[in-house]
This record gives structure tokens, C-alpha cells and sequence, in this order.
């Protein structure tokens, strides 16, 4: 019963939270309800027993990528009355990628649960082996080769990402933190004795 | 889940079995908040008689013998000033700010073990939810630096998001070290596997001979994991000498500056909160728990006291830190976390892997690999 509440209560804040983040008018706003979003994601993930998907969810998208995004949502100075603009002209776009995704939607869930006439059945992790061991057991054997390319994959999108980004220019100045942390009072500070009435000059 | 045919009989009414549940718990959550807040009153009174010590003052000593009663006093102040809600400030999210890193700071300590069997949520992936729910601390601030509409809220707002996101990197990989060597993400697991005695706690394994030469290899790594994951939770918790977000001398008190009374009395106690959920992990994954140095504990009344003595000397640790270091400039701060920690914690994962597969006694591999 409980868990029905839970789920109920999860679901209902999924898809109007989900809907508020297209239908915000503050970009900033949008960003928080995403966030709410994954946030009740992972609320599902517990209740399907898949707690270690859950916690990454967390971790990697409310934690980390989320955070990212909220940065550089605030700091865009953006004008909601020019955005809105071209709104409808999208529409069109905007319609059939939905339609498309729904239709894709619709026919996976028909497939699986008319390949075992039932409502899809959460696969249990075999006695005594948590969450977290069932899926490090399959993804470094099974699917190990999948994971490393997914890894290089990542690993190219960094590099891209600092290649396009990173210009050396002459003539600029950096901080050399050993030069500084070495800098003894020798090489500082130089007494002078100046004569009253004289100056340095 | 459990069939409908549990009931429960109570004044004459067939109640379902998860309604008993669902009051247990509830009982359970309340006794931890109170103990909590009770403590979290005599903690911050700690701190400032600790910073004042240091500067050889008082501190404070008016309210009740020894100033005892002064958190208490500043609560009903902070409660009975007018909250002030800027003209220019996004009035949902500002108030929201606060409520969130209120609610997350408590939501964390559902999964801390504070004894043998004193846990409210016994989680298979418990350090794991520490570790999210310490993660999403960072928008309450971002959230309060923005909703405010105000230049320094903003900047410490920022600076905050990014200091705390590069320190969770390392921390992440500070955890999984301990958690190599445990073999389980389950937090009375972890304080289990320490079990034995200073020897075995993570932070110690340098006294753990009957491995000779590789308790050497282990020990100084796991040394340098504790220091380094004391040092993360300084910058994590935006504590002295990390606390740039709120650099009274460039940011007045960064995100705070709009906030007054009981938002403000909030965000304080969910700042202090997650202090003291920093004090708790490293107790868990470094300092056995609530065991003792000299041999396991397995009451569950004395095992509470351990932990809770065990929080209050890391708390001194970070009240020292605060009266003692002097704040480090922002950039020093990134280069730390990006160029030091994060490098050493990577290199210490590959060496305690290394360690766990090649080099541990058999009898010691926990079960599951």
C-alpha cells in the first residue's frame, strides 16, 4: 500500500513537473523542475528496487550535470519576450519528434509485454547479490567492451571539447605557483639606505 | 510487498501492518531530529567557545552558566526578527533556498549508523546516498545566490556551485578507496570491517603488522585518504579556510546577504548540519565507527556514545581549523582540488585496487568478488 502511495505521489510529480519545465516562462525555473524531475526519477528507480541506479541518477545528473546547467542558465541574460517570438513557427518540429518518440514508446512497451503476456516484470537480482554487484558482474564481463567505448567515447568529447577551447596567445601572464612558493626574502627585498634630503634618484 | 492480510489490531480497529510501520518510523526520525537540533545547539556554542579560546577570549558566558543557553537565545532572537523579502528577489525560489538545504541537511542522516542496529534506513547503498544527498547541498545556496537578485549573493552563489562541485570529484574518489577495501556500500558494513581495532580502522592501518610490509602501502595511502577527505569536507562545507562563498571581506557574507531571520536561521542550521554529516562520514569510513581502539563494541547504547563522542572530537577538528588557518585565495582553492586532489585520490584508487587484487590475505576478501 505504501509503496502504491509512494509510486502514485513519484508519478504524479514526474510528469507535472516534467510539463512545467516546457511551459515555464524563467528559463532558471525550467532548470529547477528539470531537476525535480530527476529527482523523482530516481524516487522510481527505488521503488523498481534498482537503488544503485537511483543513487548515480543522483549523483551524475541532479549532483553534477544539473548543477553545470543551473550555471550557465543564471548566468545567460536572455530576453523571454524575443524567445517567445519564433515560438509556434517550431511547433511543427517540435510535434513530430514527440510523435515519434511516443510511437516508440507505445510499440516497445506493446513488444514486451506481448512477448510474455504480462505487464513487464522487474527482474530480480539472483539471492544475496545486492544491486550494485549484479550490475558491475554483467558490465565487466558481458558488456565490457560496450563500456570502454563508451568511456573513449566520453574521453573524445573532453579532448574535443578542450581543443576547440584551448588558444595559446603569446604574451600572457600566468601564475607560476613553484616560483612563487620558492621566492625567498633575498630575492624580494632589496635595503637601501637613502640619504635625507636625496632620494633614490 | 507485503500481502493485504496483515492487520494490526489497535483500539478495536483492523489497522494494515504498514501503518504501525510508518509510526515506528516516524518515531524513529523524530528522536534523531531532536537529538540533532539538541545537539547542533551545544555544538555551535562549542565552535565559538573553541575560536574564542583560541584568541585567548570568553567567548560567549552570559546566557546561563558558561553561556550554556546562548544558542538557544540566539534561536529566539532569529525566530522573532521580521523576515525581509527583497522587492527585486524571485520570491518562490528565495524562500525555497533555505527550506531545501534545511530539509536535505536531515534528510542525509537517515542512513547514518549510530550504533549497532541505531539506523533509521539500513541502505544497501548507503554511503552512496551521503554521498548524493551531500551533492545536492549546493543548490540551496546557487538557488538563494540567484533568487536574490543582488550582486554578492550572486558571486558567492557561483563560486560555492563550483568549489563544491570540484571537491565532490575528489571526495567521490577518497570513498571508493574505503570502499575497495570493504568491499560493500552498506554503511554498518564499512564500520564492521573495522571492527577489530585501531589497526583496522582506515584512517590506521598503518598499525596493522600482522601484514607487514603491505600495511606500509596501504596505511600512508589511507593516511593521506583521511587527510585528504578532512580537507575536501573543509571546502565541501564551505568551512574556514575555504569559505569564499562567504568572504566577509570581498563578499560581505556571499549568499546570505539578502537573508534575515528564520531563512537565515535555516541556512545556518543546514550548513552546521552538514559540518556535522562531514564529522559523521569520516568517523564511519575512517575511524571505526562507534568502535572502540581497543576492540569491537556490540551495545548498542555504548556503541551510540562511541559515535557520538567520535563526532564531537572531529567537530573540534574543524572548530580548530576555523580559529587556526587563514583563508585561501579562490584560484589556490581550484588548484588544490583539480591539480592535487583529485590526481593523488585517482593514483590512490589504481594503488589500494592494486592492493586489494594482488596483495591482500585471502581470508580478508570480504564476500561478493
Amino acid at each position: 500500500m505504501l509503496a502504491a502511495i509512494a509510486f502514485y505521489v513519484l508519478a504524479a510529480v514526474a510528469v507535472i513537473s516534467a510539463f512545467a519545465v516546457i511551459a515555464a516562462r524563467n528559463p532558471v525555473h525550467s532548470v529547477l523542475f528539470l531537476i525535480l524531475t530527476f529527482f523523482t526519477a530516481a524516487g522510481l528507480f527505488v521503488l523498481l528496487g534498482a537503488e544503485f541506479l537511483a543513487m548515480l541518477l543522483v549523483v551524475v545528473y541532479v549532483g553534477a550535470v544539473a548543477v553545470l546547467f543551473l550555471f550557465v542558465v543564471m548566468m545567460l541574460d536572455v530576453d523571454f519576450a524575443e524567445l517567445k517570438q519564433g515560438f509556434l513557427s517550431y511547433m511543427p518540429v517540435g510535434a513530430l519528434v514527440a510523435a515519434v518518440l511516443l510511437a516508440e514508446l507505445v510499440l516497445v512497451a506493446f513488444a514486451a509485454s506481448g512477448a510474455r503476456g504480462a505487464p513487464l516484470a522487474i527482474a530480480e537480482t539472483s539471492g544475496g547479490v545486492t544491486n550494485a554487484e549484479a550490475i558491475g558482474l554483467v558490465l565487466y564481463t558481458e558488456y565490457l567492451l560496450a563500456f570502454q567505448l563508451a568511456g573513449l567515447v566520453l574521453l573524445v568529447a573532453m579532448i574535443g571539447a578542450i581543443v576547440l577551447t584551448l588558444r595559446h596567445r603569446p604574451g600572457v601572464k600566468k601564475q607560476d605557483i613553484s616560483a612563487q612558493v620558492g621566492r625567498r626574502r633575498s630575492e624580494a627585498v632589496e635595503l637601501k639606505d637613502i640619504r635625507p634630503g636625496q632620494g633614490l634618484g | 510487498m507485503s500481502p493485504d492480510l496483515d492487520y494490526i489490531a489497535w483500539f478495536g480497529i483492523d489497522w494494515p501492518v504498514e501503518v504501525e510501520w510508518a509510526l515506528v518510523k516516524t518515531g524513529q526520525i523524530l528522536a534523531i531530529m531532536i537529538l540533532l537540533l539538541i545537539s547542533l545547539a551545544f555544538l555551535l556554542l562549542f565552535d565559538r567557545k573553541v575560536w574564542a579560546a583560541v584568541q585567548l577570549r570568553k567567548g560567549p558566558n552570559v546566557v546561563g552558566p558558561f553561556g550554556l543557553l546562548q544558542s538557544f537565545a540566539d534561536f529566539f532572537k532569529f525566530v522573532f526578527k521580521e523576515i525581509v523579502i527583497p522587492a527585486g528577489a524571485n520570491k518562490t525560489v528565495f524562500i525555497l533556498a533555505p527550506l531545501i538545504t534545511f530539509v536535505l541537511a536531515f534528510v542525509a542522516w537517515a542512513a547514518v549508523p549510530w550504533g549497532p542496529g541505531i539506523v533509521i534506513a539500513d541502505l544497501n547503498v548507503g554511503i552512496l546516498y551521503l554521498f548524493a544527498i551531500s551533492s545536492l547541498g549546493v543548490y540551496g545556496i546557487i538557488m538563494g545566490g540567484w533568487a536574490s537578485n543582488s550582486k554578492y549573493p550572486f558571486l558567492g552563489g557561483l563560486r560555492s556551485a563550483a568549489q563544491m562541485v570540484s571537491y565532490e570529484v575528489s571526495i567521490g574518489f577518497i570513498i571508493i578507496t574505503v570502499l575497495l577495501l570493504v568491499g560493500s556500500l552498506n554503511l554498518t558494513d564499512i564500520v564492521d570491517a573495522q571492527r577489530e581495532g585501531i589497526w583496522m580502522w582506515h584512517g590506521f592501518r598503518l598499525f596493522n603488522v600482522q601484514e607487514f610490509p603491505s600495511n606500509l602501502l596501504v596505511g600512508a595511502i589511507m593516511l593521506a585518504m583521511l587527510v585528504m577527505f578532512f580537507v575536501s569536507a573543509l571546502a565541501e562545507t564551505n568551512r574556514p579556510p575555504f569559505d569564499l562563498p562567504e568572504a566577509e571581506s570581498e563578499l560581505v557574507a556571499g549568499y546570505q546577504v539578502e537573508y534575515s531571520s528564520t531563512p537565515y536561521l535555516l541556512f545556518m542550521i543546514g550548513e552546521y548540519l552538514n559540518i556535522v554529516l562531514m564529522c559523521a562520514m569520516t568517523t564511519i569510513l575512517f575511524l571505526g565507527g562507534w568502535h572502540l581502539p581497543w576492540g569491537p563494541v556490540d551495545h548498542p547504547a555504548l556503541g551510540m556514545l562511541v559515535f557520538y563522542v567520535k563526532l564531537w572530537i572531529m567537530f573540534f577538528m574543524f572548530a580548530m581549523v576555523k580559529a587556526i588557518v587563514p583563508r585561501y585565495r579562490y584560484d589556490q582553492l581550484m588548484r588544490l582540488g583539480w591539480k592535487i586532489f583529485l590526481p593523488t585520490s585517482l593514483v590512490a584508487v589504481a594503488a589500494i585496487a592494486y592492493y586489494v587484487t594482488f596483495m591482500q590475505p585471502a581470508a580478508a576478501i570480504t564476500a561478493g568478488g
